[in-house]
């Protein structure tokens, strides 16, 4: 009943509209619509500060906001396309590109003039112009004092402090899979190392890993409430904790990188002024102050902001060690995204009882060593450190489109090539024998004299 | 009995059994439960399950379920959760089978307090849920940490499949434990007293007389408890327990591409399992008749327990009431603490969190108690046609019905949310908005997630009411339905409160279709509500505090319900006494 109707008027408004073209443009650049819709995996303490002070800025416009996780964000906008929200607000930059390659972002004009269009190792914003970087974030070790108190751990300052036996069973981390935030980590510590050496470190550290979250924020609620002590995180997880006075703290290892969080508008969105307001307003210099709000705790993008920032905050424009060290590559991350975090799965996620076990028994063995050294003992410990530090698949092979491809099933025009599905089961009776027989080799070197 | 009417019946054409054998109630009430199943179950899932059985090119494929059982990990993931499901059916009869029996045979003055309390463990708020149950049980949780202090050692109690039986056993067990009871206090007392008059007493006439006859109140909960863990993914989740079928599906479904076949296809195996288990449950009760006829002397005779029984029962039931509400007592620290990390108690107490909770968002338990009452009411009405379908008609194609309303239970929410969607977001309400961001929507949809339970208990009740009851309101004159509404339905009414406590009190912590589907704050429900907390260092306290008044909700309508039983009962009692 309503249908027609409203239809029909808005074929009046849009041919009085077309007869006073320049008047209406005009007006659609100064106006705003009085609502605004954000889909956002941020919590309400990061929104409604930003909320607040973008309705102050223009009263007339109302911000709606609506909270979903990333994943369910991603698959909303993407049934709704009749009449999407209007912008989408996420840390992971996955989802963006996930979005954009299937044109549903749009390309508004924003003016981004004061902002350095690089910012760590990165471009701030998307080259192409579908997303915009609004705050950045880093990696690093989040801990809970309490807990490295009672159990006499050193604070870790290095990823590769975390591969001490010492922390066995005191590391938590989220698969790479499940958070775009764990995958960039992962794949900045492959770039800083080589992909070689960062899969050994990797396998090294998720020996001592007491759980793989299925989630980001599993990681620090578990830091938060002493379940493991020590968690790999981006660092306004830790930040924020420590603001709402959890005894935790957070530290940048020197391998790391930064990474911006982004906002975007969607394509074909209802209130397309009032959504270019907010993007400008988070880019404009009050928007970014609002960023050091203790709930929120993010790095701003403007340079100038950090004079404003409390003492001790990092500032990645003038601190040269921070994030600098890795030149993260965009291209090469895109081109085998979905097999690393295949990859990470079969090797580490859904095999961590075992690894987790082979580490223990090397760490045991060469407790052993330490104390009654021999060759034989020391060459079985080696042979089984191999067996647990090695990958299936070649850095050239993980950016081969005839492997990598078996994981884009959505990608268009890709080559036909090995299913994922094979692919995964060679990989997964890779780790299954390898840290069967890493163990054994281990447990043999314990008592070999 | 059905051995000589069968061959009859196929002798005659298919039409001509139509005709006689079903009314034109019967055939629109199927019809009506038929399209609501398709409309908001079939069709959406449907619409979504399909990349299962789509090849790289497009075109129906099998080769994805090929692939399934080529792969090591889901063959290992499948026989893993077999395993938890079975053993977690053990570990919840061994909890529920002694409260249920000391609730219906015994005068026992905690019978209200277990009947309401036993409800608690199936109302988990999502995520407070797993941070208390991880401060309580954890292994740097409450019980590890003093454990530590005075013996030196931890209980691994969250670690590995047999930390997912342990949680899942206290999780789902008041599924055996509401439908037993219903069942129970449903055998004729006669039954009983024939059994003394043969000799039999004590445990003897309970294993022999009582049990047997309330076996279908304990199949539609094992059977339930069985599917359920079979399906769970929340508890896997929560113990990072990742070799399991359920999780497997979930997070390939859950990444962000979507793209990826293979969790569809385990959810298809998910439904397929779930399915033949509900129809194994069925297979062990095809050929038995539960049904009593006399129905006046309100179940069976509740007796005075002895000291020592009373001392034994006290002692059985207190330590597995502190147990099984351990991780509600967590919640209700969370809510109150002011930080709580690596300690066996928080740091500080405050109110704080609870003012914040109902200054920011009041309308959200006002949203729960509508749409679940709502969703409640809905499946008990369809629980019920479909049981009375089933059980009393001869309608073609009846079991179906039964079936493809169990098979909610494995669909995943968010694949029933991105169906919903798919199906129902371009239908506009007369306002202008979509139908299926509408709380309407949202209501149907948890009507649909919850109608298996309330299905369950509402079939469990129907067989043990005898047909002749039924035959002799019609021989008086009274129409099918009319002999369904006046005899059938008031003779289940215990079974039917079960069934709505169930539905309910799980609807009202719904919330991965919630995510999907709830848009607007004002029309959000509690589960929402916690999410949006729960994301937060700073929002544990609040979303803890939602959580607890999302469990006193949910205990406060569970005890109306009792009572509303309750009264029914005695009620039935004084008219049978009356009558003799």
């Amino acid at each position: 009943m309503a249908q027609p109707n409203r239809t029909g008027r808005r074929a009046v408004l849009a041919a009085a509209s077309a007869a006073l073209l320049p008047v209406a443009q005009l007006r659609a650049q100064t106006a705003l619509e009085q609502r605004v819709v954000i889909i956002t995996s941020f919590s309400r303490d990061v929104t409604t500060p930003f909320v607040q002070a973008f309705e102050r800025a223009h009263p007339g416009t109302k911000v709606e906001v609506q909270n979903r996780s990333t994943t369910a964000a991603v698959a909303f906008i993407r049934e709704t396309r009749s009449s999407p929200p209007d912008l989408m607000w996420a840390s992971a930059p996955d989802a963006f590109e996930v979005l954009k390659a299937g044109n549903l972002l749009a390309k508004p004009q924003i003016d981004t003039s004061g902002i350095p269009p690089r910012v760590g190792g990165g471009p701030t914003h998307d080259p192409e112009g579908h997303y915009f970087g609004f705050a950045v974030s880093g990696y690093g070790i989040m801990y809970n004092t309490r807990y490295l108190r009672a159990n006499n751990l050193p604070v870790p300052r290095e990823w590769a402090d975390l591969k001490k036996p010492i922390y066995h069973g005191h590391v938590g981390i989220s698969s790479p899979s499940r958070s775009g935030t764990t995958h960039l980590t992962v794949e900045t510590i492959l770039q800083g190392e080589g992909w070689e050496a960062g899969w050994a470190q990797l396998l090294e550290i998720a020996g001592n890993f007491a759980q793989v979250s299925d989630r980001s924020f599993g990681v620090p609620d578990a830091v938060n409430s002493g379940q493991y002590g020590i968690g790999i995180v981006i660092d306004f997880f830790g930040f924020s904790a420590k603001a709402s006075g959890f005894p935790v703290e957070f530290v940048y290892p020197s391998v790391t990188t930064l990474v911006p969080a982004n906002i975007a508008m969607v394509q074909n969105a209802p209130n397309p002024n009032a959504a270019r307001a907010f993007i400008q307003f988070l880019l404009s210099p009050a928007g970014q102050e609002v960023l050091l709000d203790p709930k929120v705790m993010r790095l701003p993008v403007r340079p100038e902001t950090y004079a404003k920032a409390p003492q001790g905050f990092p500032n990645p424009f003038t601190d040269a060690s921070l994030g600098a060290r890795v030149r993260f590559d965009n291209d090469l991350s895109e081109k085998r995204y979905e097999l690393l975090n295949s990859l990470f799965d079969r090797l580490v996620t859904f095999r961590l009882r075992e690894l987790t076990a082979a580490w223990k028994a090397v760490h045991e063995a060469e407790a052993a060593l330490a104390r009654r050294d021999n060759a034989e003992g020391r060459r079985l410990v080696a042979e089984a450190r191999v067996k647990l530090t090695r990958v299936p698949i070649t850095a050239e092979q993980a950016i081969d489109p005839a492997t990598a491809g078996a994981f884009q099933p959505t990608r268009p025009n890709r080559p036909a090539g090995p299913r994922q599905a094979q692919l995964e089961e060679e990989w997964d009776r890779f780790a299954v024998a390898n840290y069967a027989e890493a163990r054994q080799l281990a447990e043999r070197a314990r008592s070999a004299r | 009995m059905s051995a000589t009417t069968l061959p009859s019946a196929a002798a005659r054409p298919w039409r001509a059994r139509w005709r006689i054998e079903a009314s034109p109630v019967q055939v629109l009430a199927a019809l009506l439960v038929l399209a609501f199943l398709l409309a908001f179950l079939v069709v959406p899932v449907g619409r979504v399950f399909v990349v299962a059985f789509t090849g790289a090119e497009g075109g129906f494929t099998l080769v994805h379920f090929g692939d399934f059982f080529r792969t090591s990990l889901f063959i290992e993931s499948f026989w893993n959760s077999l395993y938890v499901a079975a053993m977690s059916v053990v570990v919840a009869s061994l909890i529920a089978v002694p409260l249920a029996v000391i609730l219906a045979r015994h005068r026992f003055p905690g019978a209200a307090l277990i009947t309401t309390l036993g409800v608690l463990p199936l109302v988990m708020p999502p995520f407070v849920g797993a941070v208390a149950m991880q401060l309580v049980f954890g292994r740097n949780g409450t019980v590890n940490l003093l454990l530590m202090d005075w013996f030196g050692f931890r209980i691994p109690l969250m670690e590995g499949l047999n930390g997912v039986i342990f949680v899942q056993a206290l999780h789902y067990f008041p599924f055996i434990l509401m439908n037993l009871t219903a069942s129970l206090s449903n055998i004729d007392v006669a039954m009983e007293e024939a059994g003394q008059n043969l000799g039999a007493k004590g445990f003897t006439l309970l294993r022999t007389i009582v049990l047997p006859l309330a076996l279908p109140g304990y199949l539609a909960g094992a059977s339930l408890v069985f599917v359920k863990v079979f399906d769970d993914l929340a508890t896997p989740l929560l113990l990072n327990v990742t070799n399991m079928l359920a999780p497997q599906a979930y997070l390939r479904v859950t990444s962000v591409g979507l793209g990826d076949p293979m969790g569809y296809v385990i959810s298809v195996i998910l439904v397929v399992v779930s399915v033949i288990a509900m129809a194994g449950a069925a297979l062990i009760l095809r050929g038995r008749d539960f049904a009593t006829q006399q129905r006046g002397g309100g179940g069976l005779a509740r007796r005075p327990l002895s000291p020592l029984g009373k001392a034994l029962a006290w002692s059985f039931v207190i330590p597995v009431l502190l147990l099984v509400l351990a991780p509600h007592v967590g919640i209700l620290l969370l809510s109150l603490a002011t930080v709580w990390s690596f300690s066996p108690l928080p740091d500080g107490f405050t109110l704080a969190h609870y003012a914040t909770v109902l200054r920011e968002t009041p309308q959200f338990l006002t949203n729960t108690l509508l749409y679940c009452g709502l969703a409640g009411a809905i499946d008990v009405v369809i629980g019920v046609v479909i049981a009375w379908l089933v059980l009393r008609t001869k309608l073609p194609g009846r079991k179906l019905l039964d079936l493809m309303a169990m098979s909610a239970l494995a669909v995943p929410g968010l694949v029933l949310g991105i169906g919903i969607l798919r199906t129902y977001f371009d239908v506009k309400m007369p306002d202008g908005a979509s139908l299926a961001t509408s709380w309407i929507m949202l209501t149907i949809v948890y009507a649909v997630r919850r109608l298996p339970y309330a299905l369950r208990a509402a079939t469990a009740a129907l067989q043990q009411v005898h047909r002749s009851l039924e035959e002799a309101a019609e021989n008086l004159g009274a129409g099918k339905t009319t002999t369904l509404t006046r005899i059938v339905v008031p003779l289940m009414a215990g079974g039917l409160a079960a069934a709505f406590v169930t539905s309910f009190a799980t609807a009202a912590v719904e919330l991965s279709a919630t995510l999907v589907l709830a848009t607007r704050d004002v029309d959000a429900p509690l589960s929402y509500g916690i999410y949006v907390f729960m994301q937060s260092a700073a929002g544990r306290g609040p979303g803890a505090a939602l959580g607890v008044i999302a469990v006193l909700t949910v205990a406060v309508c569970t005890y109306a319900a009792h009572r509303i039983a309750e009264r029914e009962r005695s009620r039935r009692m004084r008219e049978g006494r009356a009558t003799a």
